[in-house]
């Protein structure tokens, strides 16, 4: 018998009990079809993260104070004062520093910002006019004034949405600052909400309004992304002969390249998204287990065919493969279905999610392969049984 | 051709051993036309499974065609099924929803007839029993007699030695049944071997020679024509 014969006649059966095929595709339709629907939606808010931080540039280094050590005592990251507006001016002037096009000193904290009647707690970043181009982020700040430039969520917090500001005062830890602009939106989401920030001048932020001489962080603009690495080296021992540390493992700052900020946020998404498959695939068994059932029911059912065939000389490798084959097309068909419905699925809800909408080829891969396998898993000894059925036994039986 | 020397069958269902056919021999010559008669349980069914090559006797020895048939596993068997015997059953055993063509077909697809020629011989043969206008019909749409037809169809598509037919007429209107007859008979004339189980003694009565049996036991092996008289009453 030729394998082709077998398909079609494997096929026909299954189109003559139209309604059993398809509930018994169905599960193998949603397995496929939710695996395929997370691997590509997890692809695409990775790819969503990964072109968040690269918009805030590629070629940025970011210089944050490490924890404090006195004594055996250490403090909480970030929380070291050592950082100050002459380290950022240094590393722009050092000749040992040949790889940086521009250094922005930074003081951020959170504070209460109200205006009238409305209140808000939000992001306070002091800047110098440098942070626009080293972000890549339109903020246009004039320095030594009482002013600030807020982020769109901000505005709408307080004024309401769409309402425009500029002219008016806001009240940030109970000091008046004039609004002279708004930023433009960068998106919301991610690990970091770029639209929920006020700027000020950084010597406002320092003197006036915290009382503070250190900074929370430099952004650095290496010349070119080739440069990254030397740029971080070059900056790194500047600090260090600065801060008077020999050894690199005490250094009081951490030097953070997008990359590795990246390669953090990617493998959260990555195991969010190996989570979710993993859960996706345990339906694919259960459906798998739905198909095996339904063969099983199948082989009862169809006794008397299965011992006719074997009197009339079937082997019992011809009756294995028939129903093998009916499993494989079964969970096949399941399985391309699964993968159009994956896709669909994704594609809407990466519409609605307004991330990037991707579908790899290994996802379709692995939908027809491992819908294809399923078959034969569970296909396997539901044909085993039928062929191992006696031909009288099977005959006798109503 | 048929050979069957001290066949024994014996089913055990927990502590309970059933002799169903106890030490049997009869041989059948190319061309006989055979009757086994028997009431039920008598051990007929059995014997029929033992020379159908459906199932292996407990004890004895049956040689088919020269050949031995207890040394074969599981697909040899298949194999002789396929190739030496064709098969009528009482209750036809068409495949449903399949047309009468394909139904034919089928015993080809397992015995590696070359797929252009299949078509041509289960129209030959469907075209014997007079059925060449009812090739694309489903079983549900044919008379009893009709599927039986189909299926006599079917156990000749292989050119088999012997035809075995299990109460070929049990379920068929008798006007019907005399038309299965007169096909067997015509299949007799031409030289082929027919072997025919039954407890109707005047379908019985179409065969040359009858075996009676009970309690598993050969009670008299005979002329049929000649046997009408002396027939044991059942």
């Amino acid at each position: 018998m030729e394998l082709t014969e077998i398909i079609s006649e494997a096929a026909n059966t299954l189109f003559t009990n139209r309604l059993r095929t398809a509930l018994a595709t169905l599960g193998i339709v949603i397995g496929i079809g939710s695996v395929i629907a997370l691997i590509s939606l997890g692809a695409g808010s990775q790819k969503a993260v990964s072109d968040q931080i690269q918009s805030l540039g590629s070629n940025l280094l970011t210089i944050s104070p490490g924890s404090q050590t006195s004594g055996s005592v250490r403090s909480a990251t970030g929380s070291n004062t050592t950082l100050t507006y002459d380290d950022a001016k240094a590393i722009l002037i050092s000749p040992k520093v040949t790889t940086v096009s521009a250094v922005s000193p930074e003081l951020s904290r959170r504070s209460q910002v109200t205006t009238g009647g409305a209140n808000t707690n939000t992001q306070v970043i002091g800047v110098e006019p440098v942070y626009s181009e080293v972000h890549k982020i339109t903020v246009s700040v004039v320095s030594m004034t009482k002013v600030a430039v807020l982020g769109p969520q901000v505005v709408t917090d307080l004024f309401g949405e769409g309402a425009n500001p500029t002219g008016k005062n806001i009240r940030i830890e109970g000091q008046s600052f004039g609004v002279i602009g708004v930023t433009e939106s960068k998106g919301g989401s991610g690990f970091q909400n770029q639209d929920d920030i006020i700027y000020i001048p950084l010597t406002t932020a320092q003197k006036s309004l915290y009382g503070a001489n250190y900074l929370s962080s430099i952004a650095i603009a290496a010349k070119s992304e080739d440069e990254m690495v030397t740029a971080q080296d070059e900056v790194g021992y500047l600090l260090l002969d600065r801060h008077n540390i020999n050894d690199p493992a005490d250094a009081d700052f951490r030097i953070m390249s997008q990359n590795d900020i990246l390669s953090t946020a990617s493998s959260v998404t990555s195991t969010f998204t190996t989570l979710l498959t993993g859960i996706a695939a345990i339906s694919l068994v259960v459906g798998g287990i739905g198909i095996m059932n339904i063969m099983l029911v199948t082989v009862t059912e169809r006794t008397r065919e299965i011992g006719l065939r074997k009197a009339l000389g079937a082997k019992k490798k011809n009756i294995i493969t028939q129903f093998l084959v009916e499993a494989i097309i079964l969970t096949s068909a399941g399985g391309i279905i699964g993968m159009f419905v994956g896709i669909f699925t994704s594609f809407v809800i990466s519409k609605l999610m307004s991330i990037a909408f991707t579908v790899s080829v290994g996802s379709i891969v692995l939908a027809i392969g491992v819908s294809g396998a399923t078959g034969i898993v569970f296909g396997w000894y539901p044909a085993r049984k039928a062929s191992n059925l006696e031909p009288i036994e099977a005959l006798r039986y109503e | 051709m048929i050979q069957i020397s001290g066949v024994s069958k014996i089913y055990t269902t927990g502590d309970v051993e059933t002799i169903a056919l106890d030490n049997v021999s009869f041989k059948i010559k190319r061309g006989e036309f055979l009757a086994i008669m028997g009431p039920s349980g008598s051990g007929k069914s059995t014997l029929m499974h033992i020379l159908g090559a459906l199932d292996r006797p407990t004890s004895g020895k049956y040689i088919l065609d020269g050949e031995n048939v207890e040394n074969l596993d599981d697909d040899q068997l298949a194999g002789i099924r396929n190739k030496k015997i064709g098969f009528v059953f009482q209750s036809y055993n068409l495949l449903p929803r399949t047309s009468a063509l394909k139904n034919v077909i089928l015993p080809m697809m397992y015995g590696g007839v070359p797929k252009e020629k299949r078509l041509e011989i289960a129209k030959k043969y469907l075209d014997m029993v007079g059925l060449s206008d009812r090739l694309n019909n489903t079983p549900s749409q044919l008379s009893g007699g009709q599927q039986q037809r189909v299926a006599i169809a079917r156990s000749l598509v292989m050119d088999p030695a012997i035809i075995l037919a299990d109460e070929p007429t049990g379920n068929i209107a008798t006007a019907q049944a005399e038309e299965i007859m007169a096909i067997f008979q015509k299949l007799n004339n031409e030289g082929r071997t027919i072997i025919m189980i039954t407890h109707e003694a005047d379908i019985a009565e179409h065969a040359k020679r009858i075996i009676h049996i009970r309690d598993g036991k050969i009670v008299e092996d005979g002329n049929g024509h000649k046997q009408r008289k002396i027939r044991i009453k059942i």
